[in-house]
């Protein structure tokens, strides 16, 4: 995009200026849009397991525009500032949430390159930006002045600051296998079928992906460790305090970071953009080919994409409307006698593996196989994956051309 | 009495914080309408428990000092009222001990449906309830649906669906309508598979059997020495059932009635029953055997109903009509306990000859009940204080009266 501009002359502070604000508001299309979907798919499918219909008045038969309804609503109720409480820290909370919410998805690859910021530490960037979630919300609880929101508060400091270490051990697993932290690169390498796919790669990454979606369903607060809420101990925890617009604001991060885990999970384990069956190359939709095949073999990988994040957002759902939830020390059990460990054994089991069998079960089996028919990209698979992580400069060859404009720096 | 708690995970906590004083209720989402605990806590650990009662007192025994005993069926209705009908039938029959009345066979196994469907409405109330208190909603849901159909029976026979006064001093307000047998035949045929459900989503559940075994574990002894009743005092191992061991002049109420007092005793339930076995982590007195109790005890209702159902059918003559509004009442005085769901719902009623009764007493099965919660909830996490009270079973109506 800023290369476009100022392909067309214009002033390099003007390019960079319109190239930020319009990514800008395209993430904030998808976040905002990922809400109201969750929102919508919440609401249908809590409904479904408990045998009601939920919403089918407001925009048609499905009940699709209950969640901007829902909003407005809120957004029309008074605003209320406890007098116990800290005003300035109270007003703040909300935003700190949803803005890290939001942060997170500049680095979130939807396609092959189609990501607002391509970092070569795009996974660290994302467990960092999405740790100080936690800032807003104990800030939320300290300035209500409320022992229920004070209790929910210390609850999801000890909870949220917790479950960060077995996921970022789990996070660990593909950047190893891979030997990079660009998120774009974790995607790519596992083009092909679906058995390419990390999860797939051997035993211990299936043990890890199971590990991730734990920590993941505990770090973004849902349930059965909603224990910030906990809306029968705590009455809302550390939402108790909050009404109408500051309260749409901590939902609007909620709902965000459940897509965000999902569609980390997806790049990560899930091969990304990358479909079961590798429909897009089978077609012949590279750019190779022709720009604008590429163009619609990523926007096939993008439906890839969102399908995975509504997937893993679908089993959050499903998760919290069956399980009831778990005390406060069984959820500390969980994460530091169990995921913890659990989480390292797997790491040094990939490192092992990688070390003894480079390239994952199925490169192997192939490779076993019928070793004449492998195919070139299994090939440069194989000849990438034993190799020392190299750095993003020296790989920059080996990647497609950029596809899209709009989506690269 | 101390009470040994079963609670390896709270001892860990040996890192003390300063005291906090937390009000939960009367305005809480799990204290089951206008309970007011005040929690003292040091961090998540509650060290003192103090309930606080009287938000919902309605001064009933003083109005039933100024109506006749049928001008106050309607306010036994508010006492329980989950269980309007076991409330209708308790006050009843006090007042029939009074009047030396008997009612007919057809109206007794009309009112032994009536009471056993009210049981099952009621423990389906505290099973959804149970579970929203540990953070599962789905099951509220699901038991609410099949209540809903309970009251839609009560609504076919009395126009009611929750506060019901249908069984009446002297029988009952009006004759079943045609075809509510079949319709409650149709019930009890869709609500058995539903059973299993809950048992599915709740009782075997790994993490509701990590929220509940072991969590307020109620010794009898203590049970017993604070008046604990019903499914609490049952599930401490004491097969103690009114229905069986109560005042002949209830106990005939179930004459010809097979049914077994749902207690863990020598180790083992009654029925053999098709429902998950009893975790390991379990201990008789816990949450888990209240909650498990009342589960068994909906199969066992539902089977006294379908009894009471083919023996109202095959009774002859008509039901009992109620007693004239103003009769007089012989002098005496009388106390009769029945068995609500709840535990024993007991009424005093004395006389001095008049229409109105001259005194009139309740003792309630959760007053008594909401008495050891002080007891259980020492030492616990604050995340158990819902989980141990909703195992009581508590309605404020009758607490509170």
């Amino acid at each position: 995009m800023a290369e476009f501009l100022l392909s067309i002359s214009a002033p390099a502070w003007l390019a960079y200026s319109v190239a930020a604000l319009i990514q800008c508001a395209l993430l904030l299309a998808v976040a905002l849009g990922s809400a109201a979907i969750s929102i919508w798919l919440e609401r249908k499918v809590s409904a479904r397991i408990q045998d009601r219909l939920g919403p089918t008045r407001v925009g048609g038969r499905f009940g699709w525009l209950q969640p901007p309804a829902d909003g407005l609503k809120l957004l029309c109720k008074e605003d209320i500032i406890p007098a116990a409480a800290d005003g300035p820290l109270f007003r703040l909370a909300p935003y700190i949430s949803f803005c890290t919410a939001f942060c997170v998805f500049l680095a979130l690859p939807f396609a092959n390159n189609w990501v607002a910021l391509r970092l070569n530490v795009g996974v660290f960037f994302i467990l960092a930006v999405s740790g100080l979630e936690v800032f807003g919300v104990i800030l939320g609880g300290y300035a209500s002045g409320s022992k229920w929101s004070l209790y929910g508060a210390m609850r999801e400091a000890a909870q949220v600051v917790s479950y960060e270490v077995p996921m970022a051990l789990c996070v660990v697993v593909p950047v190893l296998i891979v030997g990079s932290m660009d998120l774009v690169e974790i995607g790519n390498h596992q083009a092909g079928w679906f058995w390419h796919w990390h999860v797939f790669h051997d035993p211990f990454t299936f043990a890890t992906f199971w590990i991730y979606m734990t920590c993941a369903v505990a770090s973004t607060n849902r349930a059965p460790f909603d224990l910030a809420e906990a809306e029968s101990e705590l009455v809302a925890g550390f939402l108790t305090e909050y009404s109408g617009f500051r309260w749409v604001v901590f939902f609007m991060a909620e709902y965000p970071a459940m897509f965000l885990v999902s569609g980390l999970a997806s790049v990560l384990f899930l091969g990304g953009w990358n479909g079961p069956i590798p429909i897009a190359s089978l077609l012949h939709l590279t750019p190779a080919v022709h720009p604008l095949a590429g163009w619609i073999g990523n926007l096939l990988g993008m439906c890839n994409f969102i399908a995975k994040g509504v997937l893993g957002i679908t089993c959050m759902i499903w998760l919290r409307w069956t399980l009831p939830r778990l005390r406060i020390d069984q959820v500390m059990t969980t994460c530091l006698k169990y995921c913890v460990p659990l989480a390292s054994a797997m790491l040094a089991g990939v490192m092992l593996w990688m070390y003894l069998l480079p390239g994952g079960v199925w490169t192997q089996a192939e490779q076993l196989w019928s070793p004449s028919t492998v195919n070139a990209a299994t090939a440069v698979r194989r000849e990438q994956a034993p190799g020392p992580p190299r750095p993003a400069e020296k790989q920059a060859h080996h990647e497609p051309e950029p596809m899209d404009v709009v989506w690269t720096r | 009495m101390p009470i040994n708690q079963v609670q390896p995970e709270a001892v860990e906590f040996d890192v003390h914080t300063d005291e906090m004083l937390i009000n939960m209720g009367p305005q809480h989402p799990s204290t089951h309408g206008v309970l007011r605990l005040v929690l003292r806590t040091d961090g998540e650990v509650v060290t003192e428990v103090t309930p606080h009662i009287g938000y919902l007192h309605r001064c009933a025994e003083k109005i039933g000092e100024h109506l006749s005993p049928r001008q106050f069926l309607p306010y036994t209705d508010r006492l329980d009222y989950l269980s309007a009908m076991n409330m209708n039938l308790g006050w009843s029959l006090t007042v029939e001990k009074l009047l030396g009345l008997k009612v007919s066979e057809k109206t007794r196994h009309l009112r032994v449906i009536m009471a056993e469907l009210g049981r099952i409405a009621s423990h389906l109330v505290a099973a959804g309830c149970y579970g929203l208190d540990l953070g599962s909603f789905t099951p509220f849901t699901w038991t609410f649906r099949d209540r809903e159909k309970i009251l839609n029976l009560f609504e076919a026979a009395c126009g009611a669906r929750l506060t019901c006064s249908y069984i009446t001093v002297g029988g009952v307000t009006a004759d079943l309508p045609p075809g509510w047998l079949s319709q409650c035949e149709q019930f009890l045929t869709e609500f058995a598979p539903v059973v299993d459900e809950l048992h599915a989503v709740l009782t075997s559940n790994a993490v509701f059997v990590r929220r509940t075994a072991g969590v307020g574990v109620l010794p009898a002894a203590t049970a017993i020495d604070y008046g604990c009743t019903g499914p609490v005092l049952r599930g401490c191992g004491v097969a103690w059932d009114l229905r069986r061991d109560g005042d002949p002049f209830y106990t005939e109420m179930y004459d010809g009635y097979q049914f077994e007092v749902i207690a863990q005793t020598e180790g083992r339930y009654p029925q053999d029953h098709p429902y998950p076995p009893v975790p390991a982590a379990a201990c008789l007195g816990d949450s888990w055997h209240r909650f498990y109790v009342r589960m068994l005890e909906v199969v066992e209702s539902m089977e006294l109903v379908r009894q009471a159902m083919a023996k109202y059918a095959a009774a002859a003559g008509e039901v009992d009509k109620p007693i004239p509004l103003k009769k007089k009442l012989p002098q005496g005085e009388v106390y009769l306990e029945t068995e609500a769901p709840k535990g024993q719902m007991g009424f005093m009623v004395k006389s001095d000859g008049s229409p109105i009764p001259s005194r009139v007493r309740i003792r309630s099965s959760s007053f008594c009940n909401l008495s050891v919660a002080s007891e259980l909830c020492r030492g616990v996490l604050v995340a158990d204080v819902p989980a141990i009270i909703g195992s009581l079973d508590l309605v404020l109506g009758e607490i509170d009266r």
